[in-house]
C-alpha cells in the first residue's frame, strides 16, 4: 500500500464513519492535537468527528536525513470522535483491517500510554497500540484541555502513518517508503529532513526566535482583548513553534525550559477559555437549536463559577445520560447491558 | 449449609499491566470488608483477571443472612422516664429506632459509664443474600483504587478505563447488579481476536472453563506459568536461555488474555553495544525477554509474549524483529555518539541541570558534583583509598546524565558513565592506567540501587557513592525536604540505608570487614554530616539542628536495618542509646547483648534509674570511692567494690578489643552481687549521711560507667520493671 494510498484509506474510511475530513492547518505544529480542529473542537458540548493528516515538525528530532527511524517532520492522520463513541475500539480496529492490519496475521494490543501535553495544559488516558511490537496508533480518552475538564469525552487516534507504511510496504528505512507508483518518501522529504536539520541545529537566529516568541505572545494577549479567539490561538501555536525551534538550537537552558512552557500554557489557556465562551454565545451551533440554546443557558447560569464550571454545566444540560431512568443517580454510559 | 458460589466480573477495556495487578490483589480485602459487614461468611474468596476483566470469585456464600441480636444502649435512665415512670418522648422514641416496644426497655449498667441507662434488644431478621448482593456488589466498582481514573461518553463517573459488561451469577441465577447504566447478566466476552463476542455462563462455576474455552486464561497465575512454559518451550527451541525476569514475567502476564511465545533474532553485529543497552532496551522498549547462549554470553535472540494466535507466527516474528533492529539501531547510534563526547565538557554543563530547585545557588547538579568532589577529598583523610582514582570518578560521576543512552534509558546512569569513562580515559595518557578503575568506581556509585542489592566491589566506588547520597541528604534536611510519614520523594530513606549498608559491610564485623580493616571503616556519621554541612558553606546554611535531625534519621534507619537483620529490637535501641557514630560498634554492641539474661538487665537498670534520681534530685556525685566509708567489713558493698576491682582490668582489655560479648559477661558475673546490694542485707544507698551517701552514689557509678558507655540499660531491660 502506497502511503498516500495509506491516507486515502484512512480518509475514506473515517468520513465513512460520520468524520469530517477537514484538512491540515496551515501554520506549524508539533502534533496533530496542536490544530484548532483538535485542541479547540474537543472543548464544549458541541459534538464533532473529524479526521486529517497533519504534517508535524520535531526540530529537536531531525537527524539531518541520516537516521532510517527518524524524522524532524512526519505526518500523523489525526482522528477525533467526540463523544468517544463506546465502540471506538471496533471501529478502530476496523480501520486497521482496512489497511492490512488484520488482528488474524498480527498480534494487535494496547499498552498503557498516559498522554500530557504540559504545554496544551492537557491530559488523557490511553495507550499505545502495537502491532507485532511496533507503537501503530496512540489512543487516547481526552480528559482535559487548556486546563478545561473535558465533557463529554473526546476519543483521539493517532496514527504514524511512515511506521505503518514502512512495515506495509516491508522497507527498513523511511526514505525508501513508496509515497506513490512513481516516488519515494526520501525523494519528496530528504532534502527538507537535510536542510531543516542545518538551520534548527546550526543556522536558526536565537534572537530572532527570542523576539518572535515574545512579539507573537503578546498579540495572542492583544487578539484575545479583542475577542478574536482564532487568530489569538493561531499565535500560541506560532510561539510553541517558536519555542521548538529555540529548544532545538539549545538556546534555552533547563531552568528557563519550565518557564517558557509555562507561558504557552497560559496562552492555550486563555484561548480555550475564550473559545469556550464564543461558542456559547453563538449558541453552541453545532448542537441542535433547542439543545444550543439549553446548553447556553446553563452556561450562562454558572457564569459566576468559572469558565471551567460552566462548561460542564453547559454539557451537563444536554447530556443523553440526564434523561435516562436511573442516568441522575449513577451517571449513565449508554447502556450495553451483559445479557443480550 | 453449604452456600453456592458467586462469580462478579467487571468487563472493560484494556486496564495497565502495572495497575491491574493492584486492583487484583485489592479487591478480596475490599469484598471480603463488604461481606463481613453483611454478616456474610464464605468459604474462599479470590480474585482473578486480565486486561479486559477483573473478576471476584467467592466460594461458599450462604443463602441468606444470620438473624442479628444485639444490645443497643439509649439515654441514661433519669433522661428516660419522667416523675410518673412513664417513659419520656426520648425513651419511646429509642425503642421505635429500634423496633421494640417501649415496655421491653431494660435498665442496666453499662461497662465505662456511670449510672443505670436504657438498653433495648433489637432483633434484625437475616435478609436473603440474592436481595444483599447487588448493592454489595455494585459498592465494589468505585472502591477499587487506581492511581488514575477517566471519564468517557458523557459520564461524569470515573474507572481506570471504560467500562463494557458486568456479569453477575450466584449459582446459575444471575444477581442484577447495576452501574454506571449496566445491568449484570450471564454473558462475559471471550478474547478479543479469537473469539469475538459474548460468551454465555450457565453458572458461577462454570466461569473458569467457559473463559479458557474463549481463549481466555483468567486466573492470572495460571496465565504466568503458561507464559513461563512459553518461554521453556523456545528456550528448548533455539538453545538458548531467557534471562529470568520476575518482575518482566508478572507486566508480560498482564499483557494478555492468552499468552503465546514468538522468538525472534537481531543481527550479531549489534552485540558490539554493551549488554546492558541492549537487554534494557529490549525489556523497556518492547517487553522482550533476552537471552544467553549456552556459553551465558548474550545471544542475538529475544522472546516476545504475544496476545494471541496468528495464523502464520512467522508474520508475527518478522514485525517484532523488523522493530527491535530500529530500536536497536537508535540505541548503537546513541551510544556510539556518547563516546564521541568529552565528558569534563558534559561536567561543565551540568551547571544547567536542577539537581534541587530549593537549594537556591548550590541547586545545579554541577554545584552537587563539586560537592561530592569535596566530601571525598575531605574522606581521603580519614579513609584509606585510592583518591586520586576516587576523585577523578567524583568529577565524572554525573556526566552521563548528558548522554543519549542515559537520556532514553535513564536506569542506565552509572553503568553507562562506566562505559564512557573507560573509554575516554583509555586514550588519555595520564590516565590508561587507572581508565577501569575510575570507570568502575563511576558505575558502582549508585550501587546498592536497592534494599539487598549487590554492594560495590570497589572502595572508590563505595567513597564515591556515600558522598553524593550524604550529599542529598544534608542538602534536604538543611532546605526542609527531609520525609514525612510515608512519602519520601527524594528517596532519602534509601540514601541513608545505603550509606549504612555499605559502612556495616566494610566495617567491624561486616560481610567484608577483611577489606575495610585498618582502612578506617566506618566512616564515623558525624564527620560525615560535618564535611558534607561544610560544602554547603556560603550558599546554603546548614544549622546544628538540620545535623542533629539528621543523625536522628540515621538511628532510625539503622535500628530498621539491624532489627531487619535479626537483631532484638530492644537490643539494638539499649546499644544505640550509647551512641552509634561508629555504626559497626553499634551492631557488635547489639549482638553481644543477647548473652545478658533479664535479670541482670534489671539489676543494672536499677542503678541506673536511682543515678538518674540522684541527679534530678540535685545530688553531685563525686566519682571518689573510699573504701574506708564502707560499713563493715565483708558488707554487700565490700563485696561488690572488690569484685568490680578485680574485674575492671578485664573490662578494659575487652572494651579496648571491642569485645563486647566478654564484657556482658562479666556484666553477668557481677549481677548476683549488685543483687545482693539492693537485697535484703544490702545496704542504703541513700544515707542520711553526705559521706555515705556519695560513696555509694560513686561505687554505683563507677560500675555501671563501662557498661553504660556501650548500652543504655533503662533502654536494655524493655519497659515493664
Amino acid at each position: 500500500m502506497y502511503l498516500q494510498d495509506l491516507i486515502f484509506a484512512l480518509s475514506r474510511y473515517w468520513a465513512d464513519n460520520g468524520c469530517v475530513v477537514e484538512q491540515p492547518v496551515d501554520v506549524a505544529v508539533g502534533a496533530g492535537t496542536f490544530p484548532p480542529a483538535t485542541f479547540l473542537r474537543v472543548l464544549g458540548p458541541e459534538p464533532w468527528n473529524a479526521a486529517f493528516p497533519q504534517f508535524c515538525r520535531r526540530p529537536g528530532d531531525g537527524r539531518y536525513g541520516e537516521n532510517p527511524n527518524r524524522l524532524g517532520a512526519y505526518y500523523q492522520f489525526q482522528v477525533g470522535l467526540k463523544p468517544a463513541p463506546l465502540d471506538i475500539q471496533d471501529l478502530y480496529l476496523e480501520s486497521l483491517r482496512r489497511i492490512g492490519l488484520d488482528p488474524r496475521d498480527h498480534d494487535i494490543r494496547c499498552v498503557e500510554d498516559d498522554w500530557e501535553s504540559p504545554t496544551l495544559g492537557a491530559w488523557g488516558l490511553g495507550w499505545e497500540v502495537w502491532a507485532d511490537g511496533m507503537e501503530v496508533t496512540q489512543f487516547t480518552y481526552f480528559q482535559q484541555a487548556g486546563g478545561i475538564d473535558l465533557m463529554p469525552v473526546t476519543g483521539e487516534l493517532t496514527y504514524g502513518v511512515e511506521r505503518i507504511a514502512m512495515y506495509l510496504q516491508d522497507v527498513d528505512s523511511i526514505f525508501d517508503i513508496k509515497w506513490d507508483k512513481h516516488v519515494t518518501y526520501g525523494q519528496l522529504r530528504h532534502p527538507w529532513e537535510v536542510e531543516y536539520s542545518r538551520f534548527h541545529f546550526e543556522e536558526s537566529d536565537a534572537a530572532f526566535y527570542f523576539e518572535l516568541f515574545d512579539r507573537y505572545e503578546r498579540e495572542c494577549a492583544r487578539l484575545l482583548e479583542r475577542r478574536l479567539t482564532l487568530p489569538a490561538y493561531e499565535h500560541c501555536m506560532k510561539s510553541s513553534h517558536a519555542f521548538n525551534v529555540l529548544d532545538a538550537r539549545g538556546a534555552i537552558s533547563v531552568t528557563e525550559r519550565q518557564r517558557f512552557i509555562g507561558r504557552v500554557r497560559k496562552m492555550a489557556r486563555e484561548c480555550a477559555e475564550a473559545y469556550v465562551r464564543s461558542r456559547a454565545a453563538l449558541g453552541f451551533p453545532l448542537l441542535p437549536a433547542a439543545d444550543g440554546a439549553r446548553a447556553r443557558a446553563a452556561f450562562d447560569a454558572a457564569a459566576d463559577d468559572g469558565v471551567n464550571a460552566q462548561a460542564l454545566a453547559a454539557a451537563r444540560a444536554v447530556s443523553p445520560l440526564r434523561a435516562a431512568p436511573d442516568g441522575g443517580a449513577d451517571g449513565a454510559v449508554a447502556g450495553e447491558g451483559g445479557a443480550p | 449449609m453449604i452456600g453456592r458460589d458467586l462469580v462478579f466480573e467487571i468487563g472493560c477495556e484494556e486496564i495497565p499491566a502495572r495497575m491491574l495487578a493492584r486492583a487484583l490483589a485489592e479487591l478480596p480485602g475490599l469484598a471480603r470488608a463488604r461481606l463481613d459487614e453483611a454478616r456474610l461468611a464464605v468459604r474462599e474468596l479470590e480474585a482473578v483477571g486480565t486486561p479486559r476483566r477483573l473478576t471476584l470469585v467467592v466460594r461458599g456464600l450462604p443463602e441468606r443472612q444470620p438473624d442479628l441480636r444485639e444490645r443497643v444502649v439509649g439515654p441514661p435512665v433519669g433522661a428516660a422516664f419522667g416523675k410518673d415512670g412513664a417513659p419520656t418522648r426520648a425513651a419511646i422514641g429509642f425503642a421505635q429506632k429500634n423496633g421494640v416496644a417501649p415496655e421491653a426497655l431494660e435498665r442496666a449498667e453499662v461497662a465505662g459509664k456511670k449510672g443505670l441507662y436504657v438498653v433495648a434488644t433489637r432483633h434484625v431478621p437475616g435478609r436473603p443474600t440474592f436481595e444483599v448482593l447487588p448493592e454489595l456488589l455494585a459498592g465494589l466498582i468505585p472502591a477499587i483504587p487506581w492511581p488514575k481514573s477517566m471519564r468517557w461518553g458523557w459520564s461524569e463517573l470515573g474507572f481506570v478505563r471504560p467500562l463494557h459488561w458486568l456479569v453477575a451469577l450466584w449459582g446459575d441465577e444471575v444477581v442484577p447488579v447495576r452501574w454506571a447504566g449496566l445491568v449484570a447478566g450471564r454473558h462475559s466476552r471471550g478474547h478479543r481476536f479469537l473469539a469475538a463476542g459474548a460468551v454465555e455462563l450457565p453458572s458461577a462455576e462454570s466461569y473458569l472453563e467457559r473463559l479458557r474455552a474463549a481463549f481466555v486464561v483468567a486466573s492470572p497465575d495460571e496465565r504466568r506459568r503458561l507464559c513461563a512454559a512459553e518461554l521453556a518451550r523456545l528456550e528448548a527451541e533455539t538453545g538458548a536461555t531467557a534471562i529470568p525476569d520476575p518482575a518482566l514475567l508478572d507486566e508480560v502476564t498482564n499483557l494478555c488474555e492468552y499468552p503465546v511465545g514468538v522468538a525472534g533474532a537481531f543481527d550479531p553485529a549489534f552485540l558490539e553495544v554493551p549488554e546492558e543497552v541492549l537487554v534494557t532496551t529490549m525489556r523497556n522498549h518492547q517487553r522482550y525477554f533476552a537471552m544467553r547462549a549456552a556459553a551465558g554470553a548474550l545471544a542475538p535472540r529475544f522472546v516476545t509474549i504475544a496476545a494471541t494466535v496468528t495464523r502464520d507466527a512467522a508474520v508475527v516474528r518478522a514485525g517484532n524483529e523488523r522493530v527491535l533492529a530500529a530500536r536497536l539501531a537508535d540505541a548503537r547510534f546513541f551510544f556510539a555518539e556518547d563516546r564521541k563526547k568529552d565528558l569534563d565538557a558534559l561536567r561543565a554543563r551540568l551547571d544547567d541541570v536542577v539537581f534541587q530547585a530549593k537549594l537556591g545557588a548550590a541547586r545545579s547538579t554541577g554545584d552537587k558534583v563539586r560537592r561530592i568532589e569535596g566530601i571525598v577529598a575531605a574522606l581521603a583523610e580519614r579513609v584509606t583509598f585510592d583518591a586520586r582514582v576516587a576523585g577523578r570518578a567524583a568529577a565524572l560521576c554525573k556526566s552521563d546524565l548528558l548522554t543519549g543512552v542515559v537520556g532514553e534509558l535513564p536506569e542506565l546512569q552509572g553503568v553507562m558513565g562506566g562505559h564512557y569513562v573507560r573509554h575516554a580515559l583509555a586514550t588519555d595518557p595520564a590516565w590508561a592506567g587507572d581508565a577501569a578503575r575510575v570507570g568502575q568506581a563511576v558505575s558502582e556509585h549508585y550501587m546498592p540501587r536497592g534494599a539487598g542489592q549487590p554492594l560495590p566491589a570497589s572502595v572508590e566506588g563505595a567513597v564515591v557513592g556515600i558522598a553524593d547520597r550524604i550529599d542529598t541528604l544534608v542538602g534536604c534536611f538543611g532546605t526542609g525536604l527531609e520525609p514525612t510519614g510515608s512519602a519520601d520523594p527524594y528517596g532519602l530513606r534509601r540514601a541513608a540505608n545505603a550509606i549504612l549498608a555499605i559502612c556495616l559491610d566494610l566495617g567491624r564485623g561486616g560481610a567484608r570487614e577483611a577489606v575495610g580493616q585498618g582502612a578506617g571503616w566506618p566512616i564515623s556519621l558525624d564527620y560525615l554530616i560535618e564535611v558534607a554541612a561544610q560544602q554547603f558553606a556560603g550558599k546554603v546554611e546548614i544549622t546544628d539542628t538540620d545535623c542533629g535531625e539528621l543523625h536522628e534519621f540515621f538511628r532510625g534507619r539503622l535500628r530498621t536495618l539491624l532489627v531487619d537483620e535479626g537483631l532484638a529490637a530492644l537490643d539494638v535501641d539499649a546499644a544505640l542509646g550509647a551512641g552509634f557514630d561508629d555504626v559497626c560498634d553499634a551492631r557488635l554492641r547489639a549482638r553481644a547483648l543477647a548473652v545478658v539474661p533479664a535479670a541482670a538487665r534489671e539489676v543494672f537498670k536499677r542503678i541506673a534509674n536511682i543515678l538518674d534520681d540522684a541527679g534530678g534530685k540535685g545530688v553531685a556525685i563525686s566519682g571518689e570511692v573510699r573504701p574506708a566509708l564502707f560499713e563493715a567489713d565483708g558488707n554487700a558493698e565490700h563485696r561488690l567494690w572488690d569484685a568490680f576491682t578485680a574485674a575492671h582490668d578485664r573490662l578494659e582489655a575487652a572494651r579496648a578489643r571491642q569485645a563486647y560479648r566478654d564484657m556482658f559477661a562479666i556484666l553477668v558475673e557481677l549481677q548476683p552481687t549488685v543483687a545482693a546490694f539492693f537485697d535484703k542485707g544490702g545496704v542504703m544507698v541513700m544515707d542520711p549521711r553526705p559521706d555515705v551517701r556519695d560513696n555509694r552514689l560513686s561505687l554505683l557509678q563507677r560500675i555501671l560507667a563501662p557498661f553504660a558507655a556501650i548500652a543504655d540499660f533503662r533502654v536494655a531491660a524493655g519497659a515493664a520493671s
